[in-house]
């Protein structure tokens, strides 16, 4: 490989519309402009997620005796070890003779549920603590940023096992947990837009109308830090996607007969070596998800908020 | 700046003193202690049996004296003796933290080894198949779960190819045996921060690149090599240093669950474990381990960046 740096090099992408660079390039360069595959990837997710019961082929939690650990369809025709199952079982079942297509399908509803959930409770809060943050300064900046230290500082896996295992497991708990992950990423960055958005000459005007100070925040500071809030949000949802699989994967995210993601590949794990099918397929949902969650998110970074740049 | 540094580390003081708090709060939830040493039905032990057995461990006394009482001892390096084993907890944390660091250490070269050559190098051919490949390999990175990570990495070099071997670090073997385990713990453990660093280091170098004293050198004739290792590097270099404490934090928290998944013998595991032995002194000792080290680390970060960049002032 050269290292020469030439400048045709770096203006290649920058290129006019009627030069485009061709074949996977041009895909990638016209994914820049708007994630298409991403985005499906979302809207099949979205409708898979609400229409679960309807377009899952099988019972998630009913488990068939007689085809535990039945390979994916096409896998069983040259693994002779095992028994030939029919193509009923288009992914494959589990240990407990769960059809893995149908689970997966179900978790797309839990992941997106207990993501959403506590995506939202974590944008209420952390945007109501970096308006107020922003806002009113001094003391309550003060508390509220050392408040976001702290939080920032605490080993979060262990004290939600902990929680976990202390209190109980359940879908409540989880969502709780993670709403306690997500705040923490909003506070500060738009703590400082509000800096900059409150010395503003029409948030003085307001003032001197006569609003309230709870008015001047919601009415004209906040649609003014909508854009950071939009995408800290969309490149904080893959990562909530993700926490939750780990806790699930370690125990302490959802109880067990639950179709989760990270729960079916912790119980794929003792099967591993046999039944491969069992934590591949969920793994790649995730995969999946986040991936397009963070590319989506990149790009609504580069649209809305080119000053959020240094935010991973 | 002293002043700024000043402040930080009480912070940190602060958040670590809130810490201890918050792990005495979920020590007690967990229920009356005394129920670890007896059932409600008192394995035949009486009534003065227990009350002297929480005279002695202190639990007759106010829950805040308690706190303080655990504090001191706890600030004075005594944690106590676990409750699976009845072994000095320092002795068990002292006995896995070789592993850990081991780890850490590892994934923290793979993750620069790594990351910044492929963020320079994707910067500086922007466009070209590296880009493509040190893009993918962020994308990936970011977004897949270590711990399937992990287990498909156990699947196709340990059990489809037998290249590597699945788990658990021998002790005592030869260097090329503890080498060939480390492998795949530290590449699975490095893949996100070293997706980190490209992303960072990619965009630093293309910042810098469209810069004027770049274009000015270019024009002063000098060469490519010299213009993106001496000129353009230098500066780009500066938010991946930033961040490479934060990075080292983000470790500690990864190891927990890279090191369940290899069997890995370290502080990560220890911590879960405890988890499920109800080994509260384990427990609570990681934790704090845990907090303090993200507290020492944050503060590393803070120093780096007063000190790198001397254009950032701070009130």
């Amino acid at each position: 490989m050269s290292m020469r740096l030439s400048n045709n090099n770096i203006q290649r992408s920058e290129l006019p519309q009627g030069d485009r660079p061709s074949g996977v390039r041009w895909a990638f360069a016209s994914a820049r402009r708007w994630p298409l595959l991403p985005t499906g990837i979302l809207v099949v997710l979205a409708v898979v997620a609400a229409f679960a019961p309807l377009i899952a082929p099988h019972d998630p939690s009913a488990g068939d005796p007689r085809a535990r650990t039945a390979p994916p369809f096409w896998y069983s025709d040259w693994y002779e070890e095992r028994p030939k199952v029919t193509t009923k079982y288009i992914l494959g079942a589990d240990h407990a003779g769960r059809d893995v297509l149908s689970r997966v399908i179900h978790g797309a509803r839990i992941s997106l549920l207990v993501a959403g959930v506590s995506l939202a409770s974590g944008v209420l809060v952390g945007t109501a603590a970096g308006l107020v943050s922003g806002y009113f300064g001094g003391l309550v900046d003060e508390i509220m940023m050392r408040l976001v230290d702290v939080w920032l500082a605490l080993p979060f896996i262990l004290i939600a096992l902990v929680t976990a295992v202390v209190i109980g497991q359940s879908l409540t708990i989880v969502m709780g947990l993670l709403a306690l992950l997500a705040w923490s990423a909003f506070p500060r960055n738009i703590r400082g837009e509000v800096l900059s958005l409150k010395e503003r000459d029409y948030v003085a005007l307001a003032r001197v109308a006569g609003a309230s100070d709870i008015r001047i925040m919601v009415q004209h500071i906040l649609p003014g830090v909508f854009n950071t809030v939009l995408v800290i949000a969309t490149l904080r949802v893959g990562q909530l996607i993700l926490a939750e699989a780990t806790l699930s994967f370690l125990g302490a995210g959802l109880p067990s007969p639950t179709p989760a993601w990270g729960l079916m590949i912790a119980e794929g794990r003792d099967y591993l070596a046999t039944s491969w099918w069992i934590p591949l397929f969920p793994g790649l949902a995730i995969f999946s998800v986040v991936m397009s969650l963070n590319f989506l998110g990149d790009w609504l970074r580069d649209r809305l908020d080119p000053r959020l740049s240094q935010l991973e | 700046m002293r002043r700024f540094l000043l402040r930080r580390l009480l912070f940190g003081v602060f958040a670590l003193f809130s810490a201890t708090i918050i792990v005495f709060t979920i020590s007690r939830l967990a229920g009356d202690p005394i129920l670890l040493y007896s059932s409600k039905a008192g394995y035949g032990k009486t009534e003065e049996q227990i009350q002297s057995l929480k005279e002695k461990l202190g639990l007759d006394r106010a829950l805040t004296v308690q706190y303080f009482i655990w504090v001191g001892a706890v600030v004075r390096g005594d944690f106590g003796r676990s409750l699976v084993g009845d072994r000095l907890v320092t002795k068990v944390i002292r006995e896995k933290i070789g592993a850990t660091f081991q780890l850490g250490v590892g994934a923290w070269l793979f993750a620069t080894a790594v990351g910044i050559p492929l963020g320079v190098l994707s910067a500086v051919q922007r466009g070209s198949p590296w880009d493509y490949l040190g893009r993918g390999f962020a994308l990936f990175g970011q977004a897949l779960p270590t711990f399937w990570v992990g287990m498909m990495g156990i699947l196709l070099f340990a059990v489809t190819l037998d290249l590597l071997p699945a788990a658990t670090r021998p002790s005592g073997a030869g260097l090329p045996t503890q080498v060939k385990h480390l492998i795949m713990p530290v590449i699975v453990l490095g893949w996100l921060p070293a997706a980190t660093y490209l992303r960072l280091t990619r965009s630093a170098m293309l910042d810098v690149l469209h810069s004027e004293f770049i274009t000015l050198a270019r024009g002063k004739g000098v060469s490519s090599a010299r213009l993106i290792w001496k000129h353009a590097f230098r500066n780009a270099l500066i938010p991946p240093l930033t961040v490479s404490a934060l990075l080292l934090a983000g470790f500690i928290n990864g190891s927990v669950v890279v090191e369940t998944v290899f069997a890995w013998p370290g502080i990560g595991r220890l911590a879960v474990q405890s988890v499920w032995d109800n080994d509260f002194p384990v427990l609570t000792a990681t934790v704090l381990l845990f907090a303090l080290f993200n507290v020492v680390l944050n503060f590393c970060a803070d120093v780096l960046t007063v000190t790198v960049d001397p254009r950032i002032r701070y009130s």
